[in-house]
């Protein structure tokens, strides 16, 4: 588990006094805290507590980020990926400082490359021409399926695991945080690179009280319920986003993250187009 | 469609059908490809003595503009005043082509231009959403002439033209054409409504053939007014116009035209599009209002060779 | 009434230095022989650069063949971040290497700047994204590099035809061996900087400058395992003929007389566009040129009105200028082709046409030129002039423009212009050609594949099927 540098060493000598981060949400490119005022202990922070209508504004803010982060060029959106990884790797001692491995930020600054080069290129594998009986022009084309409610695993490692799939082909995200400061610091790292605002949102608090409002909503598209622990209430969720049929992906219990991701993440949220178009004169 | 209309060119559609077969059967516009020539010319580098020309040149095509519900005689002399006499530090700064302004206010603003050569050009026919009887808009344009404008700015019928009733916007444009008298006739085609180059193509195409004097995009009250491709669009149809007509009909690009650099982008759209003939307030204006203290700061700054800032000029 | 001030890009942005080695291993160092490059816009001397003779490719290869187990047993996301540091470099370094480009081949800055330069980077980021991810490229699920690969590219876009080259070799675990042409060595040297500035491994990357029988010597050395080439097709053939029976992979991109066919219900505007974007960029340099253009019969005069109109807003001068359209000719020999197959064209019965035009005294320059009347029969609808020089021909069909556009032992590209989809698509399917644009012209992505049919050579460059020819 992270901890705080403040239970480290007691000052034995008279030394200048830090100045505390505070830990607020990540919404729309900006740094809210919860509309309901709420916060709760970590480490020994007082972290913004996310309410369903922080979630509620989030979804607006990823709704609103979205077709212009879909209607970038594949080329623009992998150099924003190459540029969060630049960034995280220039941060390593922040998160370093929260209990953070140099093995899991190798693998999470390697995991952003590796997503960074998908971005011209799952296009070219999830997508193709069809031989079809007849003379037409045919091409299925993967597009993102639009605002992703995701429920994020507690490790960074498995928090950029279910962010950068999502985003990479133009999708945008609504996340619970499970490690609060983690999250928000990766929010911070967002902030920092080019990344519109809108597109990455990240709420702290408990998924149990904030999942439901996203698995329910209207305007979400998909669920990623890979972070969720607990199997009652992952059904529950499954059920509600039945309403809208959401494309939910399920649990993953016991992930390693640190292993070859497929294509599987990135697809699951991708919509396929197909296009016939008659070809004569 | 009247006979004064068709009379004065030949070969021209005689009927509402026969013109929307004319203009269906103009070359398309690729939207692509347009932009891309209008981007590509936005890469000429205008400096230094060229740059100083342009900018005399832009502050003459100026047509200073204020189309507010809150406007007052005081905002609109001073406005004209403005326009007479843009830098009252430096005399040798030349006067603006004109001063656009609501028929209610052409009174005002026709006592402090008399005699002074800048032009009166009043905005009519409902503008800017053209929603209202023809009666209406030709009162409006009357109006307006009787007022003291020398030009008028109108808007078509957008719904018409959408519905596809061209018969309709022509015969609007005939009608006030002639309530106009000797007015010059602008026609606001609302380009930013209109939803494709395509139809920016016919529109221009459907306003010249009425009896348009000049063509302009936009009224400046909706989300997308004058843009460097559109304005593109325009120059290739007067352009086109002229060649089977003979007939020379003027641009104006308006609402959303700000600083220096984006009117040397149209001027040096206008100089690899139609040429000389156009590069003159006769033939091509801009409808912009805080375009000019711009041009004016730019200018300072290759006089005196340092940046300028917004002090130093009047805001009327 | 209205005319631009001069507008120069400033040169001293780039340090050129006064001679330049051979960069092998990781390092530069002497030949025995040097050759001179010039500047063709004023014929000045811009460097004096290593001539790679027969002992210095065999150095090379050897650094090469040294280098390359190490990297291509490197993890694929290794390499990839190597690339990513050299596209990221790219980037940061584009200007000055756009100047440069400038100076040694001709072409305008605006050019350099916005087409070849960001489309280098965009080369280097695309392949440096599959380094790590082959398995899911279509070629198995292993799929092992081929060793070490041998490069010869032309002048017309020296880095870019570099970064085409070198991207995917690396991208898939092969170390390089690259000859730039003759007369634009020096863009490929600064590469070699950028190279040593990412740290990459020594030997990954090897140039070695020299002129044709450098490049013979580097395709005909036993220890290259795959040979690519860019240029001419008779020199491609012999590269063929030279690898017969070897077992080396060979990859070729040649010339082309390309068809840019114009119906009569083009978007006229944007089509003269795409005509003079096809013939006139890079002064025509360009092998997938659209330098032959057939117009239906029933537009012909008025799209040659419009376009000669268009062609008059043409400048040709000072590629430092930022206002220059059209640059110098690469060189005297070129320049001499071209205005030896013009004079046929015209000896020949066609009718030449160019706008009014000052051209600088010193350098090598041509006045963009048309030659309407033009048949099949005429040599300059025949040969590749590769030059600003357009052969216009008409046709009354799609089936006879399609005939006509095929009727050549060339296949690179062609063009297609028209408002109606199943028209476009379905002649796009008849045209045998590796490219094909419609409404657009020259137009060039890392991910999309580019290559030719018959004589215009085989092998596809860019996208998922440019990893094949590195690929075991």
């Amino acid at each position: 588990m992270p901890k705080s540098p403040k239970a480290a060493a007691a000052v034995t000598e008279r030394s200048r006094l830090a100045v505390r981060k505070t830990y607020k949400l990540y919404v729309g490119g900006k740094f809210p805290r919860s509309e309901s005022g709420r916060t709760y202990l970590v480490d020994g922070d007082n972290v913004a507590l996310a309410s369903r209508k922080d979630a509620r504004d989030a979804v607006l803010a990823a709704r609103a980020a979205q077709p212009k982060w879909a209607g970038a060029t594949a080329y623009n959106r992998g150099q924003v990926l190459y540029r969060i990884a630049e960034m995280l790797e220039a941060r390593r001692f922040e998160f370093a400082a929260l209990g953070v491995t140099p093995a899991e930020l190798d693998a999470a600054i390697d995991r952003w490359v590796w997503y960074a080069g998908w971005a011209d290129k799952i296009a070219q594998v999830a997508g193709n021409a069809n031989p079809v009986a007849g003379p037409y022009f045919n091409i299925s084309a993967p597009e993102p399926t639009g605002v992703v409610g995701v429920v994020a695993p507690g490790s960074l490692l498995g928090l950029v695991s279910v962010v950068a799939p999502a985003i990479v082909s133009g999708n945008t995200v609504v996340v619970i945080a499970a490690n609060p400061q983690a999250a928000i610091t990766l929010g911070e790292v967002l902030a920092t690179s080019d990344l519109p605002g809108g597109v990455v949102n990240i709420l702290t608090g408990q998924a149990a009280e904030i999942a439901p409002w996203l698995a329910s909503h209207d305007d979400v598209n998909a669920l990623d319920l890979s972070g969720v622990d607990d199997a009652v209430l992952a059904t529950e969720l499954e059920r509600a986003a039945a309403g809208t049929l959401k494309r939910v992906v399920r649990p993953v219990g016991g992930a390693d993250y640190r292993t070859d991701p497929g294509t599987g993440p990135m697809i699951d949220l991708l919509e396929i187009k197909t296009v016939w178009h008659p070809k004569g004169f | 469609m009247t006979a004064t209309a068709t009379s004065r060119l030949s070969g021209l559609p005689d009927s509402p059908a026969d013109l929307r077969t004319f203009l269906h059967g103009l070359p398309g516009v690729d939207k692509v490809g347009i932009e891309a020539r209008a981007a590509a010319l936005g890469t000429r580098s205008v400096k230094t003595t060229s740059k100083a020309r342009a900018i005399e040149l832009a502050i003459r095509m100026v047509d200073l503009t204020t189309l507010e519900g809150a406007d007052t005689p005081g905002k609109v002399r001073a406005l004209s005043a403005k326009a007479l006499r843009p830098d009252p530090a430096d005399p040798t700064c030349p006067s603006a082509a004109a001063v656009c302004v609501y028929p209610a206010m052409v009174p005002t603003a026709a006592a402090v231009l008399a005699g002074s050569g800048v032009h009166l050009a009043s905005v009519a026919t409902a503008f800017p959403s053209g929603q209202a009887p023809l009666d209406v808009k030709l009162a409006d344009t009357r109006d307006a002439v009787a007022g003291g404008a020398d030009e008028i700015d109108m808007v078509i019928s957008r719904g018409a033209f959408l519905a596809g009733d061209y018969g309709r916007v022509f015969d609007e444009i005939v009608a006030v054409k002639e309530a106009a008298g000797p007015a010059h006739l602008k026609v606001i085609l609302e380009t930013g409504e209109l939803g494709t180059y395509d139809n920016v193509r016919r529109a221009s195409w459907l306003a010249m053939l009425a009896g348009a004097d000049f063509i302009k995009t936009s009224t400046g009250k909706v989300a997308v007014n004058a843009t460097l491709p559109i304005t593109l669009v325009m120059l290739e149809a007067v352009r086109d116009f002229r060649d089977r007509y003979g007939r020379q009909i003027g641009v104006k690009p308006a609402g959303g035209i700000r600083t220096t650099k984006d009117a040397i982008k149209y001027l040096v759209m206008i100089n690899e599009t139609v040429g000389d003939d156009w590069l003159s307030p006769d033939w091509f204006r801009f409808g912009a209002s805080s375009l000019l203290n711009d041009l004016l700061m730019q200018r300072t700054k290759l006089t005196t060779g340092h940046y300028a800032g917004p002090d130093y000029f009047t805001l009327d | 009434m209205f005319e631009y001030a001069p507008a120069p890009e400033s040169r001293s942005i780039v340090d050129i230095a006064p001679t330049y080695g051979l960069f092998i291993d990781g390092e530069f160092g002497d030949a025995k022989d040097t050759f001179k490059t010039i500047n063709p816009a004023d014929e000045q001397v811009l460097a004096e650069v290593a001539l790679a003779g027969p002992e210095d490719v065999d150095r090379a290869v050897a650094a090469a063949r040294r280098a390359f187990p190490s990297w291509s047993a490197l993890p694929g996301s290794e390499r990839a971040k190597y690339l990513f540091r050299i596209a990221r470099i790219i980037q940061e370094r584009s200007r000055e290497l756009a100047v440069l480009e400038s100076l040694d081949n001709g072409k305008p800055i605006k050019e350099t700047r916005d087409v070849d330069l960001p489309l280098v980077a965009a080369h280097f980021f695309y392949y440096a994204g599959w380094a790590d991810k082959l398995k899911y490229a279509g070629f198995g699920s292993d799929p092992r590099p081929l060793g070490v690969a041998g490069q010869v590219i032309p002048w017309n876009f020296p880095l870019l035809m570099l970064a085409w080259k070198i991207a995917p070799a690396l991208a898939t675990g092969n170390t390089v061996v690259l000859k730039p042409a003759e007369t634009t060595p020096l863009s490929a040297l600064f590469f070699a900087d950028v190279c040593r500035q990412a740290d990459l491994p020594p030997g990954v990357v090897n140039i070695v400058t020299g002129a044709g029988d450098t490049g013979r010597y580097l395709v005909e050395h036993p220890d290259v395992n795959k040979v690519a080439f860019t240029g001419s097709t008779e020199v491609g053939r012999q590269i063929a003929r030279s690898v017969a029976g070897t077992g080396k992979r060979l990859t070729l991109e040649l010339g082309g007389k390309a068809a840019n066919i114009v119906f009569d219900d083009a978007p006229i505007d944007q089509a003269v566009e795409g005509i003079v974007d096809g013939i006139f960029f890079n002064q025509g340099h360009v092998c997938c040129a659209g330098s032959r253009l057939l117009v239906q019969e029933s537009i012909a005069e008025e799209l040659l009105t419009s376009l000669k109109r268009r062609m008059t807003t043409l400048r040709v001068g000072d590629p430092l200028d930022k206002n220059t359209d059209i640059g110098a000719i690469n060189s005297a020999a070129q320049l001499a082709r071209i205005t030896d197959l013009s004079a046929i064209g015209a000896e020949e019965g066609a009718e030449r046409w160019s706008p009014p035009c000052d051209l600088p005294e010193r350098g090598f320059w041509f006045a963009p030129t048309i030659f309407t009347g033009v048949t099949q029969a005429h040599r300059i609808a025949r040969e590749e002039i590769f030059g600003p020089v357009l052969s216009v021909l008409t046709f009354r069909t799609p089936a006879e423009a399609i005939e006509k556009a095929n009727n050549t032992p060339y296949g690179l590209s062609a063009g297609i212009w028209s408002e109606k989809g199943s028209l476009i698509l379905a002649v796009a399917d008849q045209l045998r050609a590796g490219v094909v644009w419609a409404n657009t012209f020259n137009k060039f992505d890392p991910t999309s594949p580019f290559g030719g049919y018959k004589e215009s050579g085989y092998g596809r460059e860019g996208g998922r099927h440019g990893l094949e020819a590195y690929l075991a």
